[in-house]
């Protein structure tokens, strides 16, 4: 098909070329734009309507859709008693994974960029939870009701002296400052779920790091710049707009990953209760929450992004 | 620089006091600061490894052990009765040859799938312009955010009554084609890019296409070839390396992937997969023990812990070969497409 489109404007000329390109770029990506309106429009609509519907299977001829209005808007946000409850928790948990996992991610980028021995073997964990990760590690452990039963009798038969726990408990005894301590605390227990989730953060710091030239930092030390202040004069302004990449990453990454308990909810009621409609009236909510966040984040973001060029 | 290569260990000694001496002890306190900082950062950098490492390394060593070790409270991380039996039972609860080989077939096509279709996408974004190109790229980013849990009641309904805007029913007596419980609807998204992650392999590919010097296909263009040639055979074999790395993201996604396996392949279907084998596991081994040892039987749990980490740790060993062998591939051509704002 392309090289009809490259016969016609062989013919025709420099005007022709222009709609050529467009034929050609159309032809190029219509395997999206054909997939995108039925694997995404056309469920996305679907799930919609369906929210709306009360779905109940017809025996042998599919499904019937009886419009039912809001009643299971109304349901998950008056009823239920664990939408709310869970979707709280899990907003919350993006507010301090989100932030720690780009701290991290920055912090450890800027160490891997420097000379050591053994970088590449570094580079190489660091980056091994992205291809490991994705459920069947994380998630089969807990998945397990025989297997989590067992867990709960080993955290009973624990008794509790560890250092860490200690230490928590001294921090909290104080009286000022208990939930800047115990937000703390939580971080640093999560330490590993934040170090498994960033490796694809930490390699597109490594890029925008690397793309930095070495002389800006050498202009700058001239001129007497130490290197805190190097850090936030160039460093930082260099890397700001991947700084954008990956909190939009990073919010997407937390949102889709499909071992929460709130993704949880939403399966059971899909392929447990077959409660259609109430189950796409659920995901459309979270759908609708993430989008904003979304918005709101890169909005604030990109105001404060610099590009060099 | 000659200077201090040339020089024995005492004369260098001697020669560092007296620059110290010369910079009023900046020399010395430098040197001293630089060291800290090098222990600190080595274990802190190292440590972080083990940290994420430890998993792995728990699994492998409990892999190992005799059903005895589990309860011996002595026995940490050496076995003290070295064995291969965790193995063989994993082995048979998986049914090892059989799902692996259906795993790795099923990856390995959708692999292909995806990566020819986000190629030709990826390509056509880079290089082409055409109206609404913008709107369509809008749409490739909603296809990155749109969680998956989202679609996947009306694909599943879809699915069952498959119809193309009633064109099959037309040929079919008024009835879609029940497509699901095979590879048919996951390979059709694949091909339409909107399986697992097509959205991000769309974006890198672009990012690729879009670094690569215009002057390749003009020079292309003017000795008369065709787009369509001039991408086979130009850009691609320059592409290698991204389209290896991410065909390989897919394939190793694919196969770790519970989400899409568990709604298209589920166990009723005969296309069992590793991760279905895997969450579905421990209560295999209870019913193999029962069929031996009749109803009353219970197996211990720590048993049955040990089975299913040796048969996640089997269904890694693919994985971390792969990984291994490319790893430079993947980290390197992630960090050279240049990814910006």
């Amino acid at each position: 098909m392309a090289e009809q489109a490259v016969k016609a404007v062989k013919k025709k000329k420099q005007k022709n070329l222009a709609k050529g390109n467009a034929i050609a770029g159309y032809l190029f990506i219509s395997p999206f734009i054909i997939g995108f309106l039925l694997f995404m429009v056309y469920p996305l609509a679907q799930s919609l309507y369906m929210s709306f519907c009360t779905v109940s299977p017809v025996s042998g001829q599919g499904f019937e859709f009886v419009w039912s209005g809001l009643t299971h808007y109304r349901y998950i946000f008056r009823t239920d008693p664990k939408y709310v409850r869970l979707l709280l928790e899990e907003l919350e948990k993006m507010a301090l994974y989100v932030p720690s996992i780009l701290v991290f991610s920055f912090f450890m980028s800027i160490l891997l960029n420097q000379e050591f021995k053994g970088r590449t073997f570094v580079r190489a964990v660091y980056f091994l939870p992205v291809i490991l990760s994705s459920g069947v590690m994380i998630g089969l452990e807990t998945n397990n009701a025989l297997l989590s039963s067992m867990q709960d009798l080993v955290k009973d038969s624990d008794n509790g002296t560890s250092i860490t726990a200690t230490l928590e408990s001294i921090l909290l005894q104080g009286e000022t400052g208990n939930s800047f301590f115990e937000t703390i605390i939580r971080v640093v227990n999560e330490v590993y779920n934040i170090a498994i989730a960033s490796g694809i953060q930490i390699i597109i710091f490594l890029s925008g790091l690397q793309t930095i030239s070495p002389s800006m930092y050498e202009a700058a030390t001239i001129e007497g710049c130490t290197a805190w202040e190097s850090f936030w004069k160039i460093t930082f302004p260099m890397i700001s707009s991947l700084i954008l990449v990956n909190v939009i990453y990073t919010i997407v990454d937390f949102f889709t990953k499909s071992d929460s308990e709130f993704m949880k909810m939403i399966n059971d009621n899909l392929l447990k209760d077959f409660n259609y409609g109430r189950s796409s009236a659920m995901s459309w909510v979270y759908f609708v929450i993430i989008m904003a966040i979304l918005g709101i984040v890169s909005l604030i973001i990109s105001k404060r992004v610099y590009y060099y060029d | 620089m000659t200077k201090t290569n040339a020089m024995t260990r005492k004369e260098r000694w001697e020669f560092f006091w007296e620059r110290n001496r010369k910079s009023d002890g900046y020399l010395l306190k430098k040197k001293i600061a630089r060291f800290i900082f090098c222990v600190c950062r080595a274990v802190l950098v190292f440590g972080l490894c083990f940290l994420i490492l430890q998993p792995l390394l728990n699994k492998v060593s409990v892999s190992f052990m005799e059903e005895i070790d589990l309860y011996d409270s002595t026995v940490i991380s050496v076995p003290r009765h070295f064995s291969v039996s965790a193995y063989s039972m994993a082995w048979k609860m998986l049914e090892g040859a059989k799902t692996f080989w259906t795993s790795f077939y099923v990856s390995f096509l959708v692999a292909v799938a995806q990566i020819v279709s986000c190629t030709l996408v990826g390509y056509g974004f880079a290089r082409f312009k055409f109206p609404l190109k913008n709107f369509w790229f809008a749409c490739v980013i909603l296809l990155i955010v749109v969680p998956p849990q989202t679609i996947i009641t009306p694909l599943y309904l879809y699915f069952t009554d498959f119809d193309i805007f009633g064109i099959i029913g037309l040929f079919h007596g008024g009835k879609g084609v029940k497509l699901l419980g095979g590879m048919t609807p996951y390979i059709l998204m694949c091909l339409g890019c909107a399986g697992f992650k097509s959205g991000l392999y769309i974006y890198l590919l672009r990012q690729h296409f879009r670094n690569e010097p215009k002057e390749l296909e003009e020079a292309a263009y003017v000795d008369g070839c065709s787009r369509m040639r001039t991408f086979v055979q130009i850009l691609l074999p320059g592409a290698t390396p991204i389209l290896t790395s991410c065909f390989l993201f897919s394939f190793v996604w694919q196969w770790t992937d519970v989400y899409y396996s568990q709604i298209f392949f589920s166990n009723a279907y005969g296309w069992i997969l590793v991760t279905n084998r895997l969450s579905s596991l421990v209560d295999r081994l209870d019913g193999y023990y029962k069929s031996i040892y009749g109803q009353s039987y219970q197996i211990a749990s720590a048993y049955g812990q040990q089975v299913l980490s040796t048969a996640v740790l089997m269904s890694l060993i693919p994985l971390i070969l792969i990984y291994v062998l490319a790893q430079k591939n993947f980290v390197e051509s992630l960090s050279q497409t240049g990814i910006k704002g």
